[in-house]
């Protein structure tokens, strides 16, 4: 009751407690539906005859409370935050980048290939720069061709996306198997370039310098979205590509920016898991972040502060859940059920919320059809 | 190239093969192509397969009777399919988020339920009784490759002149395309949007658990995790290029079967193309033409778009 405490209390204790409400709140909005997952994958586990307790706390531990769980959760944070930034990109202006594990994956392939012999030509620092920078261009390129048949034809991103992630995987395997094959024994492989050339640790840990790459790109990208003219025309484009073309503003440049900025996240995404963690690509190599984070990053609003926990919270499942199943002798792949009943979750709990506030402004992207060029031809 | 590879049996091999390939992407195409013309955008297509190949073959297993085996696969991908129609028909929730979700749970779901049966064995299953027709399957080169086909087979290619018929020609078809291209016109003709799409959804379900059954009953005899390797999404393109005419979907079908069969026949008779650059083929292929020939989309105006009454 503000009226009656602004009599007795200063202003500021007063509004404490709302404080810590608003606090309580923010954190239970993202938190409530992991929470129901959580329980309905333990539900499930007890079916299988295991010990849910046992297995959260497995995961738990090895995933965040152990200092080497803690380090490979963090190492493991800076791919798929880097990741998540190039779709939040691509939402935002209303496109649906789902070819996003093509571009990763031809990303880190160029730069496996590229990585051990550039290290002989150049210094390993000016290399890796390089190499970060060839990442990103070989993931924006591989947008290039979707995004200007979008801009251009109105040609559905989500086919041709789709195709060139197939196209990509393929010629990934493809470079491994071929200009990039050393001579060892055993499946295909890039060379491998030496761990004392890979990306630094940061002072005191073994966590390679990916992570602050990762955090000042999100930054970026944030300070984009809500400070500069750019992030503003690609919301409009998003929320509306037929205004936005009636404002002046210039679609077809902007589809085509924000999709290669998009690709360029991702690819950046590669380089630095293969830089700061792997040092060589192996052929099949595949980890698949591009579907889950694109739900999450969806789901979070594509608001950096709620995509931040929730990924860090999906890294933790992904390097304490690979423990906790393997102790309780269940495929690792259980882990993608609980995944799978958290997104159920974060969808409902999306939906009761939205029922609750019925009326208000429903902001959703277009339909799928590409209007994006239908106003400006 | 010699007579000693074009031969023949090497032709019929592949035709069979393109066949034997291409009916799961088929099946789920077709399923694909309803969902989008009712404005749905399936990408769980890929569970619903798993699921379906998961169930179809436990069945079979279990009655050693193939044909129930695939009546329980297309029930496993109705099941499937619910998911959709409570959050993405009823809900109105993000269609790509919902099916991200389904491809997720049920891939680990089918692996977890095959790992608690089997472990790490994998049984097989008797290989489906072969229907020769009379008389064509006397035809050189086309007789034993695509006169000589499980019954299965013929029931999936005349799927796709049902499914044709069923859009063009019926009621219950333009409802369909409506609820796609103008869900709110459709409303206001006193037809309800919800139980099209739902009718649309549940059958797009059955038809890719059906895929996924003929991948673990007909084309594979087992089961292994995660054994679609993609084919959804596959099926998802080639359902988008189709444009909603169920032949297309067949050309297309049997296109991308052709490819992987080449793949694999000619490594069979010793000329080692990557199977990396066979089955980018079709994907560059597709990709050059529409480049090409890029037009506006054709895709359903209302396709991905939630309907909520009185919204529109």
């Amino acid at each position: 009751m503000p009226d009656a405490a602004a009599g007795t209390a200063p202003a500021g204790a007063a509004r404490l407690p709302s404080l810590w409400a608003r606090g309580a709140h923010a954190l239970w909005r993202p938190a409530a539906p992991v929470v129901y997952g959580l329980v309905a994958g333990g539900v499930l586990l007890l079916i299988l005859g295991k010990d849910p307790l046992a297995f959260y706390w497995t995961t738990l531990e090895s995933g965040l409370l152990s200092w080497t769980g803690l380090m490979q959760t963090i190492i493991r944070l800076a791919p798929l935050l880097l990741m998540s930034a190039g779709f939040i990109v691509a939402f935002q202006a209303g496109l649906w980048n789902i070819g996003g594990d093509g571009q990763f994956l031809l990303a880190a392939a160029v730069v496996g290939g590229l990585g051990a012999p550039l290290m002989g030509l150049v210094p390993f620092w000016l290399a890796l720069i390089l190499l970060c920078v060839v990442g990103s261009a070989v993931g924006a390129a591989w947008t290039v061709v979707p995004s200007v048949l979008k801009a251009y034809s109105g040609m559905n991103e989500i086919i041709t996306t789709l195709m060139m992630a197939y196209i990509g995987i393929n010629l990934a395997n493809l470079l491994i198997k071929g200009p990039f094959l050393t001579g060892r024994v055993g499946l295909p492989q890039t060379s491998v370039i030496p761990f004392r050339f890979l990306l630094p640790y940061l002072p005191g840990t073994r966590i390679h310098v990916g992570i602050v790459i990762a955090l000042v790109a999100l930054a970026l990208v944030h300070y984009m979205q809500t400070r500069t003219g750019y992030g503003l025309r690609l919301r409009i484009l998003g929320l509306n590509p037929r205004a936005a073309a009636h404002a002046g503003i210039p679609v077809k440049r902007d589809i085509v920016t924000a999709f290669a900025l998009s690709g360029g996240l991702i690819g950046l995404a590669a380089a630095v898991e293969i830089l700061g963690v792997w040092g060589y690509v192996r052929a099949d190599w595949n980890p698949a972040f591009g579907m889950t984070l694109f739900a999450i990053v969806f789901l979070a609003g594509l608001d950096v502060v709620v995509v931040i926990p929730l990924v860090a919270f999906f890294a933790v499942i992904q390097i304490g859940g690979h423990e906790a199943a393997r102790q309780a002798g269940l495929p690792n792949d259980f882990l993608l059920v609980l995944v799978g009943l958290i997104l159920f979750f974060m969808v409902l709990t999306e939906w009761t919320r939205e029922r609750s506030r019925r009326g208000r402004f429903r902001g959703r992207p277009g339909a799928m059809s590409g209007e994006a060029a239908a106003g400006d031809g | 190239m010699g007579d000693s590879i074009w031969s023949a049996e090497f032709v019929a091999a592949v035709i069979s093969g393109a066949i034997l390939a291409g009916m799961p992407l088929l099946l789920a195409a077709l399923g694909e192509t309803i969902s989008e013309q009712a404005g749905l955008l399936d990408i769980g297509l890929e569970g619903m397969m798993l699921l379906g190949a998961y169930a179809g073959f436990v069945v079979t297993y279990w009655t050693g009777a193939p044909w129930v085996g695939l009546l329980a696969a297309v029930a496993a991908g109705m099941a499937v399919s619910l998911l959709m129609v409570v959050f993405c028909v009823r809900m109105g929730r993000d269609q790509i988020v919902v099916g991200i979700a389904i491809l997720l749970s049920m891939e680990g779901l089918t692996s977890l339920l095959h790992a608690a049966q089997f472990g790490e064995s994998y049984p097989r299953l008797d290989a489906m009784p072969v229907l020769a027709i009379p008389g064509l399957s006397g035809i050189p080169v086309l007789g034993p490759s695509v006169f000589n086909q499980p019954l299965i087979v013929y029931v999936g290619i005349a799927l796709v002149f049902v499914v044709s018929w069923l859009l063009a020609r019926t009621g219950l078809g333009l409802a369909i395309r409506a609820a796609g291209w103008g869900p709110a016109a459709l409303d206001r003709a006193g037809v309800d949007v919800v139980r099209i799409r739902t009718i649309a959804s549940l059958t797009t379900g059955g038809l890719a658990g059906l895929g996924g059954g003929y991948m673990a009953i007909v084309t594979a005899g087992i089961f292994v995790p995660f054994m679609t390797g993609g084919l959804g999404f596959i099926a998802i393109v080639i359902a988008m290029l189709g444009r909603g005419r169920p032949v297309w979907v067949l050309v297309g079908s049997l296109l991308f079967g052709l490819a992987l069969s080449v793949a694999t026949a000619l490594q069979l008779v010793g000329i080692d193309i990557p199977t990396d650059v066979v089955q980018m083929l079709p994907f560059v292929t597709v990709m050059v033409a529409l480049a090409l020939f890029a037009r506006r989309s054709y895709l359903p105006a209302a396709l991905g778009v939630p309907f909520v009454r009185g919204e529109h």
